[in-house]
């Protein structure tokens, strides 16, 4: 038994005679275009309440996002600041030919991309230079500086680096050995710590977001009840009476994820100043990055399925309830 | 187009609504159905639209045996009746063209054949002036031909009315009568039930009689059981 409504022959029932809906793709696309014309026509008609809703998913959405910026700059920071990486040997061998000696040997080397040679000479007009205590520095009776090499590892692996710190200190004439690269393996797990909570926050809030515009549709489809109890009796498939609600939760997902972006580009455009004054301080031209257009794009489609799948949660628990009676 | 054989309701509560009630209504056939309020008229409409479940027997609608009806096949079971309401229910936060072209948009019709569908429904309850007011703007029957226009659009093969006249007086009533009287002409099945006794005698169609849940009359005017 077909439930398709079949041409029936009888020649008095012709004008009774149901014709097969012709779900062509149009027909389709138009049921899809009205509902989301029509739940974003309602949205707009409640300007106030919308722009609420929009701005709890758009903070939600917008902490994790400003958490993975702050921190992928601060990755970039430190991969920016990476000349500070050198390895600093200091000698307690003064004797020319020993050095030149060694300096020839240390470039030579695979694991070694750069030696740059600083005699105690160079390094105390230098000295003189930035730091202003040249008269203090006249008054003492010889050079307390020893000579430097600053070697430049070939690799910027920590195991491959600390191999290399421990050749250098092992060498006949070396003093000390200081490798600046701790900081930057402190700060690089400091943020590998960091971007798991903040995904897990994000996972959080993401959950958030789809709670409340779950919540958000339920109380649509309580509003709307007397009028998909008509769209159930004359022929309202379930999937058609839940279209406008999932859009609903679509466009708030959407809505929240550009609020999002928004508030973040706030954000960032009030720290600009102080961050570039702080970045000055420290003499690195580092900018700020911000979301970047396909990140946006991400940002949004990521809001609008979180959205979409909250209103489906809503609409599975909420609307087979409602029934003709 | 439609059977009950032995169909009875009993409600959670315990009340029976309908017991043991068989009758036949021929395609293209326009009846009544009467009986004091509670006597299971409402009841009797509401398992034709599968919005309640016989608790036993059989029922046969154009065809279909809406015990082997399943969930997902309900919508478009009830795609092949139209249903007018006492309260006509229709959509306020829609225009009156919205409104009849609903049932329509929900079949998927492409929208072009869908406005010449509406017009012709509109234009045959005498109301295609006022397709783009809203329902609100209209009398208690122009809201009820609205309904109507609606029940209709879809070309059903069957259409059930529930106490179609119950909010009008006897001029509108009887127009109303008028509409339905016309789409039977035309092949549609109509099911009318009503508590209008007066309207009805004078209409010479048949009738079936319903008293606490028993089907106690079936005939024309003036049959009694």
């Amino acid at each position: 038994m077909s439930l398709r409504p079949e041409p029936r022959t009888r020649p008095e029932n012709r004008a009774a005679t149901v014709q097969v809906p012709s779900n062509s793709l149009l027909a389709v696309y138009s049921q899809h275009q009205s509902a989301a014309v029509d739940s974003l026509h309602r949205l707009l008609n409640e300007p106030l309440g919308s722009a609420m809703a929009c701005l709890v998913i758009g903070i939600a959405l917008a902490l994790p996002l400003a958490l993975f910026l702050f921190l992928q700059n601060l990755q970039s920071m430190g991969g920016s600041l990476d000349q500070h990486g050198n390895i600093s040997v200091f000698m307690h061998e003064h004797n020319p030919v020993e050095l030149a000696r060694m300096q020839k040997m240390l470039g030579t080397r695979k694991d070694v991309k750069k030696v740059t040679y600083t005699t105690p000479d160079q390094a105390l007009q230098e000295f003189e230079a930035k730091s202003g205590f040249g008269e203090a520095l006249a008054t003492l009776a010889e050079n307390p500086l020893p000579p430097l090499f600053e070697v430049q590892p070939a690799s910027d692996k920590a195991e491959d680096v600390k191999t290399l710190v421990n050749y250098l200190q092992g060498l006949p004439g070396v003093d000390a050995v200081q490798a600046d690269i701790q900081w930057l393996q402190r700060l690089n797990a400091m943020v590998a710590v960091a971007q798991k909570l903040a995904l897990l926050l994000a996972l959080l809030l993401g959950l958030g977001v789809m709670l409340v515009i779950g919540n958000t549709v339920r109380l649509a489809i309580a509003n709307r009840s007397a009028e998909i109890v008509v769209v159930k009796l004359v022929g309202g498939t379930d999937s058609y009476v839940a279209r406008p609600f999932l859009y609903t939760g679509l466009w708030y997902g959407v809505g929240g994820g550009i609020t999002a972006l928004v508030l973040v580009a706030l954000c960032m455009w009030g720290m600009s100043g102080p961050v570039s004054r702080l970045l000055a301080s420290y003499d690195s031209g580092y900018q700020l990055s911000g979301v970047s257009v396909s990140g946006g794009f991400a940002v949004l489609l990521i809001a609008g399925a979180l959205g979409w799948l909250g209103a489906l949660l809503s609409v599975l628990r909420h609307l087979r309830a409602i029934e003709p009676r | 187009m439609i059977k009950f054989d032995d169909v009875s309701k009993r409600y959670p509560s315990g009340q029976e609504a309908l017991s043991h009630v068989s009758f036949q209504i021929a395609d293209g056939e326009l009846a009544f159905v009467t009986g004091h309020s509670g006597a299971g008229k409402s009841t009797l409409l509401k398992l034709i639209m599968q919005m309640e479940l016989p608790s036993s027997g059989q029922l046969i609608v154009n065809g279909h045996n809406l015990s082997r009806l399943t969930r997902s096949q309900l919508p478009y079971y009830r795609r092949t009746i139209g249903l007018v309401f006492q309260d006509h229910q229709l959509l306020f936060d829609r225009s009156v063209y919205d409104n009849v072209a609903l049932p329509l948009q929900i079949a998927g019709y492409e929208p072009r054949e869908a406005a010449r569908r509406v017009r012709a429904a509109l234009d045959k309850v005498g109301l295609l002036s006022k397709e783009a007011q809203t329902p609100l703007a209209l009398s208690t029957g122009e809201q009820q031909r609205v309904g109507i226009a609606r029940a209709v659009v879809n070309k059903p093969a069957l259409l059930l009315a529930d106490e179609p006249t119950g909010n009008l007086d006897p001029e509108l009533a009887a127009e109303i009568m008028g509409l339905f009287e016309q789409f039977s002409q035309v092949g549609v099945s109509v099911l009318i039930a009503s508590h209008d006794h007066n309207l009805i005698a004078r209409m010479e169609h048949r009738m079936l009689r319903l008293e606490q849940g028993r089907l106690v009359g079936d005939g024309s005017k003036g049959s009694k059981a």
